[in-house]
């Protein structure tokens, strides 16, 4: 059994150790040989092979004592984003070379704290900024999944693609992500694996790289739905440090996957169904909204009028509070400071560190960024975009306040893509990635991508249901309806 | 109620080679909110520490950090608002200022631009018995301060020390109501004793815990009153701000040469270019800071890191119950339960300790002695040493004790002094004191009518000098004085004298 072990997922491991039919340390090792052997997918850019198994060891103790938590003894890969005490968290930038975190952020501090173990540093794209890890300073992570016998790699999505890959690929049983206009939901679809981004407030943002502040929320990426309900359960609360977290309790997550949705009311937006959209995703939206009515529920067209209006909004707020955040990273006190000529002073010091440490992707936004907030074009830009952030929020609103209970879209507009595909392209077209998720982080809501579906090529494709503020628990029972409907049990052919 | 009339005093008018010119002055005060930890981190606020010591993570701008607020520095801030008698804003906000600057770790400074915690209050500055400028307050808002850059300890780099990044500062901002340096002057000094009456600020000018940005414009006489009347700026001049100045002298000498440079550049046909410009004390002057091409674009847009800040009027309420004494009103009590003189109540007003002090002192006793033995006796005293109130050698009880001596008749002026001396050198029970070493004023009329016999047995020409001139009665109160040391009783010595003379 030990060779599969990796292949667990969090409820299956967690009832497994509680039986002592599997130890942590087994669990662990089992991971850390499927990592090992998976460099192809360049997924993990950091291993702590020392630290797992230390923690493993505590875990198999706890679990010993009969006192262990569900995230006792499960191996997780953890987003580069997260600062992790003494272990480099680089922001997969080389602006952050060498640094190593004297602190533990408040997400993962919550998961080793009920007992995870952290197998390593996950691949992702540049300060989060991307849509197909292509713009990590360690280059990018490749997703398992093929076209067919097509060895063109393909893209495991962004930015949280080295945490897609990794759970994909079953090199940990679940990861962090983070989701800031869809970083967890379309790297989940893109790689048949479920993401939840939580209601903003839910999860602290201490310890986290900042991105996009009024955006950022961190998230599990799971095999399954029930996962990640165990896994949000550990991550979520308030917290002090966070002014931003929201003083709400954390219900049992998996409790209230009871499978029962009748009489609940789905909504299907029909501003997302954009032109161009592939025949497959159509079908699969359909299909998707035919299984929740079998389950029970009634599907209800709704009207979200703002939809078309999301995508420059939030390109217009997220570069313009990451501007601002990335000020920091200025090279006077941590990571990497360019090598001064003679004579320079602190603003060559500046220029020079921030164009060698930063790349073009992050310089295009904190250019962008700088530009919406500068005097003359505020109002124009950002103002305006903060206003249009209100009324997406209101359209949500007023349509959980007519008694829709979730709403059900595509995740992404197609499925993954080939790696340096979009190379040439007006980095719009990569923006568009983010049509159908951008709007649930601007509104500040729950949002789950379930695995639904494969397409003609042989690539997974997920669908987004989007829930009502603090409702995770709902959202999921919802997600988990889909999922068993769906019936979607197909892993990547293994290559790497 | 207080008595709050006064006469306006006349602005400051300088002469220039054509016009007489007025000057407008308006002042941003940043004053260091006195707490023990930052704005927003739990760091110490400590001054003098090692560099770097006070400096947590969220100070230092590491990744991931976020600001959380700290309470009891909005509580300054609200408390401050009131003792300004300034509009709270129940709801305020904080944004982000946004620069590079080595000592600015996060690359921006968390401020309140559109949204303040204090709105318009008003500041009483007098500049003489009965004559005062009422200062309005435009707003008071919360901010970061920065840390400290250091370039003259090597000579290729440049050190940073965060002690005092994130040390929070209360933002004062007035209307341009003030007309000359001394106003100004007097109006940070005003400022400073009610922050220190409200322990919202120490004031100590010299560790920067207070700075004044000053606003100098200059205009023609009479463009000022159309300004009140409108409040449109039109009918002032362009100002220059002059940044950063901790001293009240450098203050004063700083408008004043600013105006001269001002009004020299309009008489000549020249235009102000509104600019940021520094003091040089060393030269007398004020030059700019940086160009036009140079001015920042700070980028201010609302902090997302920290929600809108919501205070309840039950609190304030509760803040506002708790609120000390202020100056005004305590000067005022001063002047009319002691019956001190305007100047008197003045001086012991102006620090907290001072008063306090005082009517400790004065508390069942005559105010008005008491006044001059705090006043003239100890405050000199303390002056001459280099002393506070806080530091004196004789504590307010010992005063007292002296004041009750002569009040008692128990010793004379005179020898107050010598016991006052002796209390402050030695230290002791004036009581005690003067007991054990027999200060005591002699009020026997028997001992004392002896002594005047003696003397008038003794010089009887000079008694018939005196028959005939009472005037000279006085020499033979100064002989008995003299002859018991001091310790009869003057009184009783002249009522004596002129009996025995039958005057």
């Amino acid at each position: 059994m030990s060779d599969a072990l990796n292949k667990m997922t969090i409820a299956g491991a967690r009832d497994a150790l509680r039986k002592g039919e599997v130890t942590a340390v087994d669990l662990t090792m089992s991971c850390m040989t499927a990592m090992d052997a998976a460099g192809a997918l360049n997924a993990f850019v950091h291993k702590t092979p020392d630290i797992a198994l230390e923690q493993a060891r505590a875990a198999d103790a706890r679990i010993a004592s009969g006192e262990a938590p569900a995230m006792c003894g499960i191996p997780l890969g953890i987003k580069d984003l997260f600062c992790t005490k003494g272990v480099p968290s680089q922001a997969a930038s080389a602006i952050l070379k060498g640094f190593r975190p004297e602190y533990e952020s408040t997400v993962t501090s919550k998961l080793f704290d009920a007992g995870a173990v952290m197998l390593g540093k996950l691949n992702m794209d540049e300060f989060a900024m991307g849509s197909s890890n292509e713009t990590s300073t360690y280059g990018n992570a490749v997703n398992p999944w093929r076209r067919g016998n097509d060895e063109t790699p393909l893209t495991p999505g962004g930015s949280s693609g080295g945490s897609a890959s990794a759970v994909s690929a079953d090199l940990c049983l679940a990861a962090t992500g983070t989701d800031t206009g869809g970083s967890i939901r379309q790297p989940a679809a893109f790689t048949g694996i479920v993401g939840l981004k939580p209601t903003y407030g839910r999860c602290s943002r201490w310890g986290i790289v900042a991105f996009a502040s009024s955006l950022d929320q961190a998230g599990p990426m799971t095999k399954t739905v029930r996962d990640a309900a165990i896994m949000l359960g550990a991550m979520s609360g308030e917290d002090a440090k966070d002014s931003t977290s929201a003083p709400i309790p954390v219900p049992d997550f998996e409790a209230m996957l009871t499978g029962d949705i009748r009489g609940k009311t789905i909504g299907i937006p029909r501003e997302y169904r954009m032109e161009g959209m592939p025949e497959e995703i159509e079908a699969l939206w359909s299909q998707g909204a035919e299984m929740l009515k079998d389950a029970g529920a009634r599907i209800v067209d709704i009207s979200l009028p703002h939809t078309k209006y999301a995508l420059p909004a939030y390109y217009v707020i997220a570069p313009a509070e990451a501007s601002s955040n990335l000020a920091r990273y200025d090279g006077v006190r941590y990571g990497h400071r360019a090598k001064l000529a003679q004579g320079d002073g602190i603003v060559d010091m500046y220029e020079k560190t921030r164009a060698e440490g930063f790349g073009p992707e992050v310089q295009r936004r904190v250019m962008i960024g700088t530009y919406v907030l500068s005097a003359g074009f505020y109002d124009a830009y950002y103002n305006r975009a903060r206003k249009v952030r209100a009324l997406i929020k209101r359209d949500f609103d007023e349509v959980f306040a007519g008694g829709v209970d979730a709403i059900l879209t595509p995740a992404t507009p197609s499925a993954a893509f080939g790696l340096g595909e979009m190379k040439d392209a007006d980095p719009v077209q990569m923006y568009l990635n983010d049509v159908f998720t951008v709007t649930v982080n601007l509104a500040g809501l729950p949002g789950i991508s379930v695995p639904t579906g494969i397409d003609r090529q042989g690539l997974p494709l997920g669908l987004q249901l989007i829930g009502k503020p603090w409702e995770e628990g709902e959202l999921m029972n919802f997600g988990q309806v889909l999922e068993s409907a769906a019936g979607f049990a197909e892993k990547p052919a293994k290559w790497w | 109620m207080l008595d709050l009339t006064f006469d306006t005093p006349k602005p400051k008018r300088i002469t220039g080679a054509k016009h007489d010119w007025e000057l407008v002055i308006g002042m941003e005060i940043h004053a260091q909110v006195s707490s023990n930890a930052k704005l927003f981190s739990g760091a110490s606020t400590a001054f003098g520490a090692e560099p770097n010591s006070n400096v947590s993570f969220v100070d230092a701008a590491m990744p991931g950090m976020l600001p959380v607020i700290n309470d009891f520095c909005v509580e300054q801030a609200v408390r401050t608002g009131l003792g300004l008698k300034a509009a709270i804003n129940l709801t305020s906000a904080f944004d982000r200022k946004n620069y590079f600057y080595p000592d600015l770790p996060q690359g921006y400074q968390i401020s309140q631009l559109y949204h303040p915690i204090v709105g318009e209050g008003e500041v009483l500055v007098e500049m003489g018995p009965g004559v005062a400028r009422l200062v309005r307050i435009e707003r008071i808002h919360l901010e970061q301060d920065a840390g400290k850059s250091i370039h003259d300890m090597d000579p290729t780099m440049s050190f940073v020390d965060f002690n005092r990044t994130g040390v929070a500062l209360m933002e004062i901002v007035s209307r341009p109501d003030i007309r000359g340096p001394e106003e100004a002057a007097a109006y940070v000094g005003k400022l400073r004793q009610i922050l220190r009456y409200l322990g919202t600020c120490d004031g100590n000018m010299q560790n920067g815990n207070l700075r004044a940005d000053v606003n100098v414009s200059v205009c023609l006489p009479g463009a000022y009153e159309k300004y009140q009347e409108t409040q449109d700026f039109g009918h002032l001049g362009t100002r220059c701000e002059i940044k950063n100045m901790n001293s009240m002298r450098f203050i004063q000498q700083a408008i004043d040469y600013e105006a001269r440079r001002q009004i020299a550049i309009l008489e000549d046909g020249g235009k102000i270019d509104q600019e940021t410009r520094l003091y040089d004390p060393d030269k007398g002057e004020t030059r700019s800071m940086r160009s036009k091409e140079e001015a920042h674009d700070y980028r201010y847009f609302p902090c997302p890191d920290l929600l809108p800040l919501e205070i309840e009027q039950g609190w304030v309420d509760d803040i506002a119950a708790a609120m000390p004494e202020l100056p005004d009103a305590k000067k005022a009590r001063f002047m009319a339960d002691f019956g001190l003189t305007d100047y008197d109540a003045s001086v012991l007003t102006a620090e907290l300790d001072s008063a306090r002090f005082f009517e400790k002192v004065a508390e069942g006793r005559d105010g008005k002695m008491a006044a001059n033995w705090v006043i003239n006796e100890l405050f000199g005293r303390l002056k001459k040493e280099g002393h506070e109130i806080t530091d004196s050698p004789v504590s307010a009880a010992q005063l007292g004790g002296i004041v009750d001596l002569i009040q008692k008749g128990d010793i004379s002026g005179k020898i107050a002094k010598d016991l006052f001396e002796i209390v402050y050198t030695e230290g002791g029970d004036p009581a005690k004191i003067v007991e054990d070493r027999g200060m005591k004023q002699v009020t026997d009329t028997g001992a004392i009518e002896a002594a005047v016999d003696e003397v008038i047995a003794a010089n009887p020409a000079q008694v018939e000098k005196a028959k005939a001139n009472p005037k000279l009665a006085g020499w033979f109160t100064g002989q008995v004085l003299k002859a018991t040391g001091g310790k009869a009783n003057p009184k009783v010595v002249t009522e004596l004298v002129a009996q025995k003379l039958g005057l």
